[in-house]
């Protein structure tokens, strides 16, 4: 009630009227608008532009801040974190009942599907860094990897002309992603079958997993089974739900 | 009461929209962020060590949060990063253009003068110092808060590409430097903005309708 004192008398310095009418629609609207956006995202009115609008955020991550060159920093292995934080989304940790059958089907849009066996992959070129790991939540740890580029999968299997996306897909439940063929490219984009210098662990994504330094981390599918070239944009577990498709950093 | 004073012509109407625009879209960017926040609700890689931070762990109520979720607060804050830095550039132009900049930018030669204001209101001077659209104290504030807006676009890039922008992310300090900086210059936009409605009525109150109507007759010079 303070302030009324100070509205007459601010009343009493100009033309009250319209002011009043102005600030009493102003206030009105921005308190409508904002109860009915609070804890909201976006509604059936607003969610699809809102999705629209991520759409064109990914396009620009992807055509213009992109570089399928640039090399994100890395770090000594001393400088690792003391912990990363894992996660899936069954609920106890994807594990293969005969890890020895396992094989890594690369198929869909090549000249040369191919099946890969862990050993099959650890004869391929090798590449391992140390990197700063970005979770979409804001966390970051720094951890080493190491695997094979997925450029060199791309060599072997030769998509054709066509091809423009990949699906990783995996045994954890119906956990997939869905990426643009320059990320994959990338030189520092692997598929990872160790991690600090050990075996990857099981909570990580064993026996084997996508990892880059330019992917949030929800982009770098674990417990892989298959790589498959498509057409057509695939989706994801959480970029269907909503979450950036491109998750470029 | 003295004699009534004419209505003069105080604010463009790109000032004007540009003004209430910022404060609808950088309401909508605090209320994201702050949902943003609540996923990792502190500064530092895993492991630590970490920022000092008064919010580690720390959820805001939930009035103050946009999206519902992380996705859905990604979603409004990277979409209403468009507008924001749209309407700050156009009204950058618009200073830059109209020449108006003049009257906001704080310079050196005015510290004395801010000097002075600051006693007037610690009632250590009696009378109003001489002043022209601005007093040195609002240029202080006007240009603080413009350099707070042009480091919460750059701290927002350096958290949003921290590899693709790594110079600008180095150069802030880090991936967690930059999401720290990034969330301290909400606190400074709160206080900035709660400082500027207080004076606002207690010291000039014509100057809302000018802001929203252009036309001004309050006390003080609409020109340098």
């Amino acid at each position: 009630m303070t302030d009324t004192p100070m509205l007459r008398r601010a009343d009493a310095q100009t033309h009250s009227v319209d002011r009043r009418a102005f600030v009493k629609l102003g206030v009105a609207g921005g308190a409508a608008a904002l109860v009915a956006a609070c804890g909201w995202d976006g509604g059936r009115l607003l969610r699809p532009g809102l999705l629209d609008v991520s759409r064109v955020n990914d396009w620009v991550g992807e055509k213009i801040l992109f570089s399928p060159t640039r090399l994100a920093r890395t770090y000594s292995a001393a400088e690792r974190s003391a912990m990363l934080p894992s996660y899936f989304i069954s609920t106890t940790v994807p594990m293969l009942e005969d890890p020895g059958a396992w094989r890594l089907r690369v198929e869909g849009l090549v000249a040369q599907p191919l099946e890969l066996s862990l050993d099959d992959l650890m004869r391929l070129p090798r590449v391992s860094y140390t990197v700063k790991h970005h979770c979409v939540e804001g966390w970051s740890a720094i951890a080493s990897w190491h695997g094979v580029p997925v450029s060199a999968i791309v060599e072997r299997c030769r998509p054709l002309k066509a091809a423009r996306y990949i699906s990783f897909a995996s045994f954890d439940a119906d956990y997939s992603n869905g990426w643009d063929m320059a990320s994959a490219m990338h030189p520092q984009t692997i598929l990872a079958y160790g991690m600090n210098d050990q075996r990857l662990p099981a909570a990580h994504g064993a026996p084997l997993r996508l990892y880059s330094p330019t992917k949030l981390g929800y982009k770098l599918t674990k417990y892989l089974v298959s790589m498959t070239f498509t057409d057509t944009r695939p989706g994801g577990y959480w970029e269907d739900q909503g979450y950036p498709w491109f998750g470029g950093i | 009461m003295t004699e009534p004073r004419p209505f003069v012509r105080r604010h463009h109407w790109i000032v004007r929209l540009t003004h209430w625009a910022t404060v609808v879209v950088l309401a909508g960017m605090i209320a994201s962020g702050l949902q943003i926040y609540e996923a990792y609700a502190r500064f530092g890689n895993r492991g630590g060590p970490y920022f000092v931070s008064p919010f580690d762990d720390a959820q805001f109520p939930h009035w103050s949060r946009l999206g519902g979720w992380l996705a859905g607060a990604l979603n409004w804050h990277f979409a209403l990063a468009w507008p924001l830095t749209a309407f700050g550039l156009l009204y950058l132009g618009y200073l830059v253009r109209s020449g108006e900049w003049r009257a906001l930018l704080f310079r050196p030669r005015d510290v004395r003068g801010a000097l002075e204001m600051t006693k007037y209101y610690l009632h250590l001077r009696r009378e109003h110092p001489p002043q022209g659209k601005h007093n040195p104290l609002q240029k202080l504030a006007y240009t603080g808060v413009i350099v707070l807006g042009g480091l919460a676009v750059l701290t927002g890039f350096a958290v949003y590409k921290p590899t693709q922008l790594a110079w600008l992310t180095a150069l802030l300090g880090g991936f967690q430097a930059a999401r720290y900086w990034h969330f301290w210059i909400v606190w400074a936009f709160v206080g900035f903005t709660i400082t500027h409605v207080i004076l606002v009525f207690a010291v000039d109150p014509a100057s809302l309708r000018a802001m929203l109507t252009g036309w001004y007759r309050g006390r003080f010079p609409s020109h340098d």
